[in-house]
């Protein structure tokens, strides 16, 4: 057991957030770091505060924005963590507040800026491989057999894992289905104004089987953050603070062997992440009021939600359907912004500002009288992470 | 003749020589995968010390080229410009059920809009980039 010494329960809250004007990739016209400075002062001003007494920086995937430079740029007045989330590309998105939220409580850090900030016209796509050239190590076993990018990779466990379960089409169409809803109220969404149809999902161009068009995110720029400070100090800023319940990070055993050998390849990660999570927050799958979770391919959806108990994978035919996935009345709304597919593919950071938002009853797909949101970081990779945030009453 | 054209990025040995038993092998049609000297435990891809015990003995050992398809996905997006006029081809992660049900990845050869089935019975063909800067061998499979 945990003790509650060694916990975030309740500790620190997400008092600000920010977002820059969301596009397709390479169409931002700003530069990626310029991108990062715009959703950072957004976070201020959205908290209220002085942004030179931000003192603390985290982010994921080797995002290009180094923390000294912000500082310098913000003129920060004092700089103290400097956090970067090895390894899992989007997976990192709930471990780096984890990791901020761990830094304030334990006296490292005041105020903290979490970001992600991205701008592929001017750096390489994720949805492209470099060309020409060698390969080494893992990708010499992979490379030339035509497997590159992640839809390819995360193909190859999702397939397994619809043949082991019986999973079928129709629980990866709502999954799809539910994010494109919600984005149509989003005028923040890529895809405001660009419904989606059972007829465009299931007739969509293959990407990777089992994956089309539309179980795979968008590619996008932008940049997000949100600020944190420790509970004690949560009520001193203009919002209704969402208070960090839990988070978890890691992956399961030899999750990274190479050529494709982890012991559980067909899987999101999460087996012996998700217990963790909900230990901390001392709560359970049925104490969640809405979710976000971070859709790279409605597979690893599917998958994650599985993981932490949603329902078994047996069950996900019979539970993933439009209507349980829809706000305000659904059994589990999910995606309430329109999530990577269709708000947009903000490195799943744009989810865990979401569930803010959820919290303090200001989403454009609203559910009643939410407490508790979850927001699971993007799936199949590792370390993955995931977290949980509530309201006050929740304390 | 290639299963996937020209122009895909070439693999090479790693800097520390890791794997360089592995790439010599299949230059020579022989399939090596690693087995560890002190509790026999298999293990691919190659690693310096055994996952399982510890231990620094990992020899290279030629397994027979047959495995079953585990899974496997049949790519339409062209994600590299090599393979822009190539259409789908299709990947399969092998398993090799004789040594210790390591995976492996290749390219199922025929045709690429053939029905795949997980649990088909497959084997290694061996085959040559001789033009290559550094020449290399793939290991490919077919239906067995």
């Amino acid at each position: 057991m945990t003790s509650d010494l060694r916990s975030l329960r309740g500790k620190v809250a997400i008092v600000g957030i920010g977002e820059t004007t969301y596009y397709k990739h390479g169409r931002s016209p700003e530069p990626e770091f310029k991108l990062a400075l715009m959703a950072i002062l957004g976070a201020a001003e959205d908290a209220g505060i002085d942004p030179r007494k931000i003192d603390s920086f985290a982010t994921y995937s080797n995002d290009r924005n180094d923390p000294s430079r912000l500082a310098a740029a913000l003129g920060t007045r004092e700089l103290r963590l400097s956090n970067m989330q090895w390894g899992g590309g989007g997976g990192g998105g709930a471990a780096a507040v984890g990791n901020a939220a761990a830094a304030i409580v334990t006296g490292q850090a005041d105020i903290a800026v979490v970001y992600r900030a991205l701008a592929q016209g001017q750096f390489q796509r994720f949805g492209r491989a470099a060309a020409g050239g060698t390969v080494s190590g893992d990708n010499a076993l992979i490379n030339p057999y035509g497997i590159f990018v992640p839809a390819q990779r995360y193909a190859l466990k999702f397939m397994r894992y619809m043949h082991e379960h019986g999973i079928e089409r129709g629980a990866m169409r709502a999954i799809a289905m539910a994010s494109y809803h919600h984005a149509q109220s989003n005028p923040r969404a890529v895809m405001y104004g660009r419904p989606l149809t059972e007829e465009m999902y299931d007739t969509a161009r293959w990407i990777s089987e089992p994956y089309r068009l539309f179980d795979c995110c968008q590619e996008n720029d932008g940049a997000a953050a949100l600020i944190l400070v420790s509970a004690e100090r949560a009520k001193d800023f203009k919002h209704k603070p969402a208070y960090v319940l839990a988070v978890a990070q890691g992956s399961d055993h030899r999750n990274a062997a190479r050529s494709f050998n982890a012991p559980d390849f067909a899987s999101s990660s999460f087996g012996p992440v998700a217990p963790h999570l909900w230990e901390m927050a001392k709560l359970g799958p049925g104490d969640v009021d809405v979710l976000q979770s971070y859709e790279n391919f409605t597979g690893g959806v599917l998958m994650s939600m599985a993981e932490h108990g949603f329902f078994k994978p047996e069950e996900a035919n019979e539970f993933l359907t439009l209507e349980n996935l829809l706000a305000p009345s659904g059994k589990l709304p999910l995606n309430t912004s329109g999530g990577n597919l269709a708000e947009c593919y903000m490195h799943g950071l744009e989810l865990q500002i979401e569930a803010v938002r959820q919290i303090r009853g200001q989403s454009t797909a609203q559910v009643p009288d939410v407490q508790v949101a979850g927001v699971i970081a993007g799936p199949m990779v590792t370390p993955v992470s995931t977290m949980i945030v509530g309201s006050q009453e929740t304390l | 003749m290639t299963y996937l054209p020209a122009g895909l990025p070439s693999p090479v040995t790693e800097s520390d020589g890791l794997d360089l038993p592995y790439w010599q092998g299949t230059r020579q049609g022989v399939l090596k995968v690693q087995r560890c000297g002190a509790c026999n435990t298999w293990q691919w891809g190659p690693e310096w010390l055994c996952h399982h015990c510890r231990s620094w003995d990992m020899r290279w050992v030629a397994v027979e080229g047959k495995g079953r398809i585990w899974t496997w996905t049949r790519c339409w997006h062209p994600v590299h410009s090599a393979l822009r006029d190539r259409g789908p081809y299709i990947a399969v992660l092998v398993e090799l059920p004789h040594a210790g049900n390591i995976r492996m990845l290749g390219n199922l050869l025929g045709d690429p809009h053939r029905e795949v089935t997980i649990g088909a019975a497959v084997e290694a063909v061996f085959e040559p980039h001789d033009d290559a800067h550094a020449p290399y061998t793939l290991v490919q499979w077919r239906i067995a």
